[in-house]
């Protein structure tokens, strides 16, 4: 049943990201550009997003198991620390680079798209070298 | 700044987020898992036993989502700009940013902004900087 759950949600997370066209790295990169002419779509998708997850997450929150009786993972860090900040400037510079983050580019990979392979092999790569570089932490 | 109203698509916008709003209510109160795309990949990198499944399921969920929206209508199909080269450096800078932050788009964006996390605030508020300015760069410095 976990792995069910799991993979509808997948499913409709992929679907969301094609019905409001953040699957298509185009539309990405035209709300990025401040400058050019600007489409605000992806913003009214993390509305419509947040709109729902905030009330799950209210009822996640209260609750010591998941309806399927999993343990609830919620993530437990609070501090703002430098590892946080200088991931999410790379994460954002490789965003606005290609127009894609992990969820669409998965999505534009399973529409068959050449290049798509290319971004998610490079992606997996690079959390590769996240993996080993955590190991040589002292 | 002057807005794209030929792009604009707000309602398909929306009713996109709402079925990622719900892919992650299904994921926290079935799986009890933060739908975040970058963790759910990356801890298939670091398996740990029982742990590895789920993961799996929902990467096929998001893959196989373009065949399931063929079933009702027919797919736009995808144009991407960037060149090979600037999809692995894209690539790259994405797999390490995302585990380095503890997250993307949909973990930090979707997932901790619906939770009201400080941490996420500040880490969503970070990507989008990162992105604009890279935009900014390449688009009108570099015209490219």
């Amino acid at each position: 049943m976990i792995v069910l759950s799991a993979l509808l949600a997948g499913l409709v997370f992929g679907l969301g990201l094609i019905v409001s066209g953040m699957a298509y790295p185009a539309k990405v990169l035209g709300f990025l550009d401040l400058a050019g002419p600007w489409d605000p779509s992806l913003a009214f998708v993390m509305a419509g997003a947040i709109a729902v997850g905030f009330f799950a997450f209210q009822l996640a929150g209260k609750r010591q198991h998941s309806l399927l009786g999993a343990e609830m993972r919620l993530p437990a860090a609070s501090r703002t620390d430098r590892r946080l900040v200088a991931g999410s400037v790379l994460f954002g510079m490789g965003w606005g680079l290609a127009g894609f983050c992990p969820g669409p580019g998965l999505v534009a990979l399973g529409m068959g798209e050449p290049k798509a392979v290319v971004f998610v092999l490079a992606m997996l790569a690079g959390m590769v070298i996240f993996e080993l570089l955590e190991k040589r932490r002292p | 700044m002057t807005l794209d109203w030929n792009a604009f698509t707000p309602w398909p916008a929306l009713a996109g987020g709402l079925l990622i709003g719900l892919a992650a209510a299904i994921l926290v109160l079935f799986n009890g898992r933060i739908a975040g795309i970058s963790g759910i990949l990356g801890g298939l990198l670091r398996p740990v036993r029982g742990d590895i499944g789920w993961r799996i399921a929902f990467i096929a969920g998001l893959l196989g989502a373009p065949l399931a929206y063929r079933v009702f209508q027919a797919l736009p199909s995808i144009q991407v700009d960037a060149g090979y080269g600037a999809l692995v450096a894209a690539g790259l800078l994405v797999g390490v940013g995302t585990r380095y932050g503890s997250g993307c788009t949909s973990g930090h964006g979707v997932c901790g902004l619906s939770r009201l996390s400080p941490r996420s605030l500040v880490a969503t508020i970070t990507f989008m900087a990162a992105g604009f300015a890279v935009v900014f760069v390449l688009r009108h410095i570099f015209r490219c």
